[in-house]
């Protein structure tokens, strides 16, 4: 976990990266502020510069140009290109046609492996490990990739899991499958109440109201899935909630004063995480 | 190999590919794009099989399948067996095998895929083998092989 151990020296000012002199294209073909603003942050905190591209409104590829064009063409001008694009595969087909490092930065539903590598460093952070935990992850399972992701990358730690979601918003198959071909636990369950006590971490995602055909689907389960201060009555000392962000009512403001919300934290490790990614993918020095 | 199945239609050289699923053989003449060649081909659909019950041949005059030819075909029916022919005698037998990494033949089934968006050549590992399951490399999403079209 090098990644990991880069991103603590990092935030301990053990190492400070020098990215100076060199260029990071950030080509948000899939607008995303947040991310975009993590990684420009990351960047400029290495010292480094940075180009954005965002949407595709501004660029040739409403003329017709092809990705692999565009970027060819700015990979001329960069050192390293971060993307995000809505097409799957996109980030991986990029870095197998260019001689500069590439981050993918999230692609349609597949990946957002930098969200993952964070999720994982505040996991860390928080419980001092990443064996042997509890964790529960509650809401839209189904089409949250974070959620995907970090269930695979915790499944080399021995993690028993609990899956909270309604019905048709279930972690998918193909996770569960590679799961039990690992031999991890785990459970799905309507009501995340009853397992409190016993999760360090729970995480949080948002469901959409419109992944609903009917109304009053949404209004009879949306209380299920709101986390307020009456949920953290018995939870454990080490306890901590975590969200992708953005939120929108899944947890009430209320927790948010409590010691076991963290996820403004969360984004801030975003950052950390990012600087080891860029300072592993360029080899900066230190 | 028995000799009087040979018998029925004996090819003098070429590649006989026996134990076809049965119903699959024209899509593995489509595969070795066998409509298109010069050479003569014998095509059998739902022949008796001791072994399968029901089987698929073909056989191929004057052509030699290569290992990766015979290896596409295990996609479609991972229990074909190939026997190559010269004057009249079986000189080489193998067994067809899923080979790790499938480049080319499969389309992606999501359309939302850069091997479809930007036309890039597919590539596959092979994710299961009973039943065969296959994933892509690109968009990372795994299909059974019945999901899946193919490019030959
Ligand atoms: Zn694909």
């Amino acid at each position: 976990m090098e990644l990991l151990d880069l991103a603590t020296r990092i935030e301990s000012r053990n190492i400070v990266p020098d990215m100076r002199g060199k260029l990071a294209a950030l080509l948000f073909f899939e607008p995303s502020t947040r991310t975009h603003f993590s990684f420009d942050t990351a960047v400029k905190r290495l010292g480094g510069n940075s180009l954005t591209m965002t949407g595709t409104g501004n660029t040739s590829a409403q003329k017709g140009e092809t990705l692999s064009d565009t970027l060819k063409t700015i990979s001329q001008y960069a050192d390293l290109i971060v993307m995000r694009h809505v097409v799957e595969g996109a980030a991986r087909f990029a870095s197998e046609i260019l001689d500069i490092p590439v981050v993918n930065a999230g692609d349609g539903t597949n990946q957002h492996p930098s969200q993952a590598m964070l999720d994982l460093y505040s996991i860390q952070k928080t419980q001092g490990k990443l064996e042997n935990l509890t964790v529960g992850m509650v809401g839209d399972l189904r089409l949250g990739r974070t959620v995907h992701s970090l269930a695979q990358a915790l499944s080399d730690f021995n993690p028993k899991f609990y899956f909270a979601s309604p019905g048709h918003l279930q972690m998918p198959r193909y996770i569960k499958d590679e799961l039990r071909q690992k031999g991890i636990i785990f459970e799905e369950i309507q009501d995340i109440k009853p397992v409190m006590p016993e999760l360090d971490i729970m995480y949080v995602t948002r469901i959409q109201k419109e992944r609903f055909a009917v109304l009053e689907d949404y209004l009879k389960l949306k209380d299920s899935y709101i986390i307020t201060k009456k949920f953290l009555k018995n939870v454990k000392s080490n306890f901590k909630m975590m969200h992708p962000l953005p939120r929108v009512n899944e947890i009430t403001k209320e927790v948010d004063d409590t010691p076991y919300a963290y996820y403004f934290q969360q984004a801030k490790n975003g950052v950390f995480m990012r600087q080891a990614i860029i300072t592993k993918l360029l080899k900066l020095n230190w | 190999m028995k000799k009087d199945k040979l018998k029925v239609d004996p090819i003098k050289n070429g590649t006989v590919i026996d134990h076809i699923t049965a119903g699959k053989a024209l899509q593995v003449a489509e595969i070795l794009n066998i409509s298109s060649s010069e050479t003569e081909v014998m095509v059998g659909i739902n022949l008796f099989s001791q072994k399968m019950g029901k089987k698929d041949i073909i056989k191929i005059e004057n052509r030699e399948i290569t290992q990766e030819e015979a290896n596409s075909i295990a996609l479609i029916s991972p229990t074909a067996s190939l026997i190559f022919i010269n004057d009249y005698e079986v000189v080489k037998k193998y067994t067809v095998e899923i080979p790790q990494e499938i480049k080319r033949h499969i389309i992606c089934p999501n359309t939302n895929c850069i091997t479809n968006v930007e036309g890039v050549k597919t590539k596959f590992t092979l994710a299961g083998k009973s039943p065969i399951e296959v994933k892509c490399s690109y968009c990372e999403k795994k299909y059974s092989i019945e999901e899946v079209k193919f490019r030959f």
